[in-house]
């Protein structure tokens, strides 16, 4: 593989400097290096970070390749500037086997534009009854870490505890979609003022609070590790901030919808606007980007939910949950904690890097931009601004609640082990 | 007035007012040998059912026949919501079809809101009730019922009810009723109080433009007109109250408490009637309970919405009483 130098990056938006990218890895970072018998990229000044790393994806495939493939799913990921996904186990069949796991794992490789780390399922089927096989799924090759039943609540105590400490035995994590299932009966958006006036069931943040209360409990009774996906109300943030003040092993991630938009946008009926958890309050969207902002939230991840246009464009009631998310997460981030002055780049790096990477073992992604570290890497035009034309979108789907809506940054390179899968904006 | 009527909180109070006078010419028909106006002759209204009402279907297909429009009935019964069943395909079919008006019902909050929004269709959109959201024809024929018998037939015209104590009784939490009679009541000047157990009320009703209470018996006193909403059986088995006779003894209106309410009191209920749970038989065959003149109401105020409408810029009265003249 060849040379590359990236010529005047602001790295993590320091000052300008030069980075030497050779074959795989980061040569070396400093001033005025030679581009000699290297591709040159001149960065004037645009943002580079380490290649993103996101947490909770789905894409779809096996079963629902009408919305998403591994192909296309990596290929947001990448013009979204992801080097790294883990995707959810809520698939047809589930990917509740090693299997399973091992041929999504199998296919990311094979389509290169993104490391593709499969999530396995908790429980058989994502029925909640019975712990799948999560010890021959780590030991697989796609060695599966985190384990979730996303979409679902693992809602069981017990099933949770046990699942808890059995991937202690692996240094695994269990990530939790927090919803008690009774309180959530007939939901369909966030209860509370505009739910009352649409005459729309109510999901009441207490059904993810009252989860999130249990599981860290329970994480700290048999000492394990606990991820909370997706939290999204202020209650959450102060029960996450209490758990980890007593020392317990949790981590939570946003998603970049919930730092955003309100349920205010539920008086649309338009169903590009259901998701779940479903959109909360301002309160709740301000505190959630303060948690994320002090750490008390550790990480940015998508949820992207792929849906071809007919699950959206019907009734409310009719339509599927979910959001596009991989190819808007870092505007979204821009928008609302760095343009905000909540965060800087660095702190970006970390919530959309680093720490994913190391909730999800992620080795060789979230590391330092500095030679001999794996050159992937994402270079970000800060000072962009533009609308979101989903036309555009590598993602099969369109599902975004962002259309023509005025979003700033752009990705315009990521580099995956120094290959580049976005130039100029292009997918290579 | 706006091009479609989905939610009565869209009604102005000049709107709700013009309704409201519109539908008392409207009664006249219905006194009359014939009771028929061409008004809406050639024009094609598809009364679109995705949920059973045949007391709402039939209501609004004697209004248009009154009117003279060619009225088709689409019945789609319990498919709506289901995955396959495509409210927009329907629509478009229909749409082909040169269809003037849909009146929709729906079994989902906010369908007839995307019918009328989502540019899968051009004809003007009529909601006859839409999952617990909205139900603006029978605010608005509870409204008129209201005008006739507080104020007056013709003493009415013109007026809201500024200063009316009106208060709703029951599950306000699933009822489309209740809150189209919220929003329209305010508009119209009304002071409203909503009675019922904390378990049938929504979270977040503290916003609304009402008073609520606990307590029946002593609100009962301070009203002018007392509506009484349905309470489904099957909420009892969904906890949201431990017994039927634990509800009636609560909040069920019998004869003890109808004694306890002003003199010129009525009351009023949208129909079909639990009796003996909600409403004790002696009450519901009173001469101060307005179930029945509510229906006939009904088919008046749907006149005058289809009328507005789609008849254009007359009014409707014109036909009417130069003929009467």
């Amino acid at each position: 593989m060849s040379k590359i130098l990236i010529r005047g990056a602001k790295v993590l938006g320091g000052e300008p400097q030069d980075v030497l990218i050779d074959g795989g890895t980061i040569a070396e970072v400093g001033s005025g290096l030679s581009g000699e018998g290297a591709e040159v990229v001149e960065a004037d000044g645009k943002v580079l970070l380490p290649g993103l790393v996101d947490l909770h994806t789905h894409l779809r495939e096996p079963g629902r390749e009408d919305s998403e493939t591994v192909l296309t799913g990596t290929r947001a990921a990448a013009s979204g500037g992801y080097t790294t996904v883990f995707a959810m186990a809520n698939t047809f069949p589930v990917a509740d086997t090693a299997g399973v796991v091992e041929q999504v794992w199998r296919l990311g490789k094979e389509h290169g534009y993104c490391d593709v780390q499969p999530i396995g399922a908790v429980t058989v089927g994502l029925e909640g009854r019975k712990l799948a096989e999560l010890g021959a799924m780590h030991e697989s090759a796609a060695g599966v870490t985190v384990f979730s039943d996303d979409g679902k609540c693992v809602h069981d105590a017990v099933i949770m505890r046990r699942a808890l400490e059995y991937v202690k035995a692996f240094g695994g994590v269990v990530a939790q979609h927090a919803q008690e299932p009774r309180l959530t009966e007939g939901a369909e958006m966030n209860e509370g003022i505009v739910s009352a006036e649409l005459g729309l069931g109510g999901w009441p943040a207490v059904a993810e609070e009252s989860i999130i209360a249990r599981d860290v409990l329970l994480a700290d009774h048999v000492g394990s590790r606990v991820h909370i996906c997706h939290l999204s109300t202020a209650g959450s943030v102060e029960i996450v901030r209490w758990a980890k003040s007593r020392g317990i092993a949790v981590t939570a991630e946003v998603t970049p919808h919930h730092l955003l938009l309100t349920d205010e946008l539920v008086r649309t009926y338009n169903p590009v606007y259901k998701v779940n958890p479903p959109l909360r309050t301002e309160r709740d969207v301000m505190a959630l980007r303060e948690a994320l902002a002090d750490g008390t939230i550790d990480i940015v991840a998508t949820d992207h939910a792929p849906h071809p246009h007919e699950d959206k464009d019907c009734e409310w009631a009719a339509a599927a949950m979910g959001m596009v998310g991989l190819e808007t997460a870092l505007s979204v981030v821009q928008e609302t904690m760095v343009d905000t002055g909540l965060l800087d780049w660095a702190g970006v790096a970390d919530r959309m890097s680093v720490k994913p990477a190391q909730i999800g073992r992620a080795t060789g992604h979230g590391r330092p931009v500095s030679a001999g570290e794996p050159a992937n890497l994402t270079l970000v035009d800060s000072a962009y601004r533009g609308l979101v034309e989903p036309a555009g979108f590598a993602s099969r789907s369109r599902n975004t609640p962002y259309e023509g809506r005025e979003l700033p940054g752009r990705v315009t390179h990521t580099w995956l082990r120094g290959k580049a899968t976005l130039v100029d904006g292009k997918l290579t | 007035m706006q091009r479609h009527l989905i939610s009565a909180a869209d009604l102005t109070r000049d709107d709700a007012v013009l309704i409201l006078d519109t539908a008392e010419e409207m009664a006249r028909v219905a006194d009359r040998p014939i009771k028929k106006l061409p008004t809406l002759r050639g024009r094609t209204i598809v009364n679109l059912f995705f949920e059973d009402s045949t007391r709402t279907r039939i209501s609004f297909e004697a209004a248009e026949k009154r009117l003279s429009a060619d009225v088709i009935n689409f019945t789609a019964k319990g498919s709506s919501v289901s995955k396959g069943e495509s409210l927009k395909d329907t629509a478009q079919t229909l749409e082909a079809m040169g269809v003037d008006a849909v009146v929709i019902r729906h079994g989902a909050s906010g369908a007839p809101y995307r019918l009328a929004n989502s540019g899968w269709i051009d004809a003007v959109v009529v909601n006859a009730g839409d999952g617990t959201h909205q139900h603006p024809t029978q605010a608005l024929l509870d409204a008129f019922t209201m005008r006739r018998r507080l104020i007056g037939r013709d003493a009415g015209l013109g007026r809201d009810l500024e200063g009316k104590r009106i208060t709703l009784v029951g599950d306000v939490l699933h009822s489309r009723v209740a809150r189209s009679n919220v929003d329209l009541l305010h508009t119209l000047g009304a002071e409203v109080t909503l009675v019922a157990p904390p378990t049938l009320l929504p979270v977040g009703i503290e916003t609304w433009p009402c008073e609520v209470s606990y307590d029946l018996d002593s609100t009962l006193p301070k009203s002018d007109a007392v509506m009484m909403l349905r309470v489904q059986r099957e909420r009892m088995n969904a906890a949201f109250f431990p017994t039927e006779r634990e509800y009636s003894r609560r909040y069920g209106l019998d004869g003890d408490r109808m004694a306890r309410m002003p003199e010129h009191a009525i009351v009023m209920h949208p129909g079909p009637m639990v009796r003996g749970m909600e409403i004790t038989a002696e009450v519901a065959d009173s001469d101060r309970c307005t179930v029945v003149e509510q229906v006939a109401n009904g088919v008046s105020i749907r006149m005058a919405v289809l009328y507005l409408l789609l008849g254009g810029n007359e009014p409707a009265v014109t036909h009417p009483r130069t003929e009467e003249k």
